[in-house]
């Protein structure tokens, strides 16, 4: 989780990751900080995100984005 | 059947009354219907083509969705007998069924796109190479291209995908997904829909609600207003501004833009404006498809404020993929490793973009002007993306870039830009594009234009100041929904009714007074159509 902080904390060095729940409703992740993330969460987690998992959901906090990569490693 | 038709505000009205009359089982049978007869009317060979993507695109997800859910089964079921890596190879092995289909469905009405669409562009393109220049050698069949086909076509690609993916379930009744891709009011300017928002509104039991259904004749009111009396009356100097370049040059090109780029926002939004209230009269909810794109303060916020079906259509079918593909990854990796972090960060982002807005481009139009136009609004925008930390600091450095001044000047640049990008739509030569904005700079052509000259251009005193104020009218509109984030029906419904009845009664007279028809006047194609 503190890897995953790290790089969203990258992106947008002015959010509060860890209360923020609707980062892709309200408009914070746009659609290349969200390809810029999963580029950098395949290279540090040694996963692979499919466009299919690209959705909303998965990608409205922190901790979703976290049991996304916990999902993947499962599979 | 053109929605400012009489044939079709008849056929709508009888439709109506029919829908409200009718047991509730039986209204999407009759919205099917009605649909297919309104379609076939255009031309009735229409119905051969998107029967074939119906049906074609409905029996491929729903072999999918089957094949998916019997895997899925499988696997929770044999669980604790597979290890991850076996549960791994099953689903690839099993899921092949799925993906044959998927790329059958897709290459199938794809290509029927390419061919109805693109051929005559690829052998004219052909030809002209051949002929080294001079008229092509080749006989370029001339093809029927049905209504709102690339509409229609991206509707049941996008549906397929989602399937395949995983997102949705199948439609499993082919009436009920004939009815989701060719419901009248979207089916030939859109908004591309996505199937989980439409169904369930679509196919739900309503009863007639009165406060809906005057919500929605709202709508089209607005939405006749924009076409009839701004952009029908502004086509006609935008005609004759665009039908003859060698005159119309210099001092000319500034007033087609502007006038082209208003006209294609009241046309498009107009249209969209009567298709979502023609649906909610209908008790269907469609989602809006611009947020007052004209107030945008940069390229991307436009981007994310104008046409964000076909928007959001490319991001999630095509940007995501191609950026998150193996070889997008691999090129990360690279970049990472030979340039720099945000190389890495960056490649696959420009990379997808750049595929993107070529893609955006020739889906506009089967011609070399669009292609530019896309890749032209791909380098802006690319080119704002590596500035912006620049901007960031001058945005800290200086207080008056919060300013409610400059905000305007945001706007207004980011206006401009999009009316010297509009100006490639306009002309098939990017060459005459090229050369007519080159003109708008020579300044000295501005004092030989004669006295009156933009009188001579289909447009009179009284069109100019009818369009003047009917276009304050939708700027006033557009900043109070801005402002208050929230519709301006809402905004009007909390008024007291006396308030209410002037303001619609005067909405409902100006369209009639001032909006460009009359007896046997046929009202111009929306411009969006075409596509």
């Amino acid at each position: 989780m503190e890897e995953l902080m790290e790089i969203l904390t990258s992106l947008h060095p002015d959010v509060d990751f860890d209360k923020e729940e609707h980062l892709i409703d309200d408009k914070i992740l746009d659609s290349m900080d969200i390809v810029r993330l999963v580029t950098e969460l395949t290279d540090k987690f040694d996963i692979k995100i499919k466009a299919k998992d690209i959705i909303p959901e998965n990608f409205n906090s922190a901790k979703a984005i976290g049991a996304l990569i916990d999902r993947i490693n499962e599979e | 059947m053109l929605f400012t038709s009489y044939g079709f505000i008849g056929s709508v009205l009888i439709l109506f009354l029919l829908y409200y009359v009718i047991p509730k089982r039986l209204r999407p049978a009759l919205l099917l219907v009605f649909s297919l007869i309104i379609y076939g009317m255009a031309d009735a060979r229409y119905l051969i083509y998107i029967g074939i993507t119906v049906v074609t695109v409905w029996y491929a997800a729903l072999i999918i969705d089957k094949n998916n859910k019997a895997v899925k089964d499988y696997i929770k079921k044999h669980k604790a007998e597979m290890s991850a890596t076996e549960r791994k190879a099953y689903k690839k092995l099993k899921g092949r069924k799925s993906l044959l289909f998927f790329l059958a469905g897709l290459v199938l009405n794809l290509g029927i796109l390419a061919v109805v669409k693109y051929s005559g562009f690829v052998l004219s393109g052909i030809g002209h190479m051949l002929s080294s220049g001079t008229d092509g050698v080749l006989n370029i069949p001339d093809m029927l291209i049905p209504l709102g086909i690339s509409f229609y076509t991206f509707q049941s690609v996008g549906y397929l995908t989602d399937v395949y993916r995983e997102n949705i379930d199948a439609e499993k009744s082919l009436p009920r997904y004939a009815l989701f891709i060719t419901f009248f009011p979207q089916l030939v300017q859109g908004p591309i829909s996505r199937y989980e928002d439409l169904a369930p509104t679509l196919l739900a039991p309503h009863s007639a609600d009165f406060s809906v259904i005057f919500r929605g004749l709202q709508r089209i009111l607005w939405g006749y207003f924009k076409k009839l009396v701004i952009a029908d009356r502004l086509l006609m100097g935008v005609t004759t501004l665009i039908g003859d370049t060698s005159l119309y040059r210099g001092g000319y090109v500034p007033v087609m833009m502007l006038l082209y780029t208003l006209e294609l926002y009241a046309d498009f939004t107009g249209g969209i404006d009567i298709t979502i209230g023609i649906a909610e009269t209908l008790g269907i909810s469609i989602k809006e498809n611009f947020i007052r794109p004209y107030l945008s303060t940069s390229l991307a916020d436009y981007w994310r404020r104008w046409h964000i079906s076909m928007c959001s259509w490319f991001r999630d079918y095509v940007f995501y993929p191609v950026s998150t593909s193996n070889a997008s990854i691999r090129l990360s990796k690279w970049a990472r490793k030979h340039i720099s972090d945000s190389a890495g960060g960056k490649l696959p982002v420009y990379l997808s973009s750049f595929i993107v807005w070529f893609c955006t481009g020739i889906w506009h139009g089967a011609s070399v002007n669009f292609i530019v136009w896309g890749l032209l609004n791909f380098l802006v925008l690319t080119i704002s993306e590596e500035l912006s930390p620049l901007y960031e600091r001058f945005h800290k450095r200086f207080s008056f870039a919060g300013s409610f001044p400059y905000r305007v000047f945001m706007i207004l640049r980011t206006f401009l830009l999009v009316c010297v990008l509009n100006l490639f739509d306009c002309f098939a030569d990017v060459r005459d594009t090229l050369g007519l904005i080159v003109s708008a700079f020579n300044f000295g052509s501005y004092s030989s234009m004669e006295k009156g000259a933009l009188l001579n251009i289909g447009l009179s005193v009284s069109d100019y100041v009818i369009a003047a104020v009917a276009l304050t009218a939708v700027l006033i509109v557009s900043i109070i929904e801005e402002r208050y984030d929230t519709s301006i029906r809402d905004i009007i419904r909390k008024r007291p009714y006396a308030v209410r009845f002037i303001l619609w009664t005067c909405l409902f007279l100006a369209t009639l007074i001032f909006g460009v028809y009359g007896i046997g006047y046929d009202s111009s194609q929306f411009i969006y159509n075409r596509f």
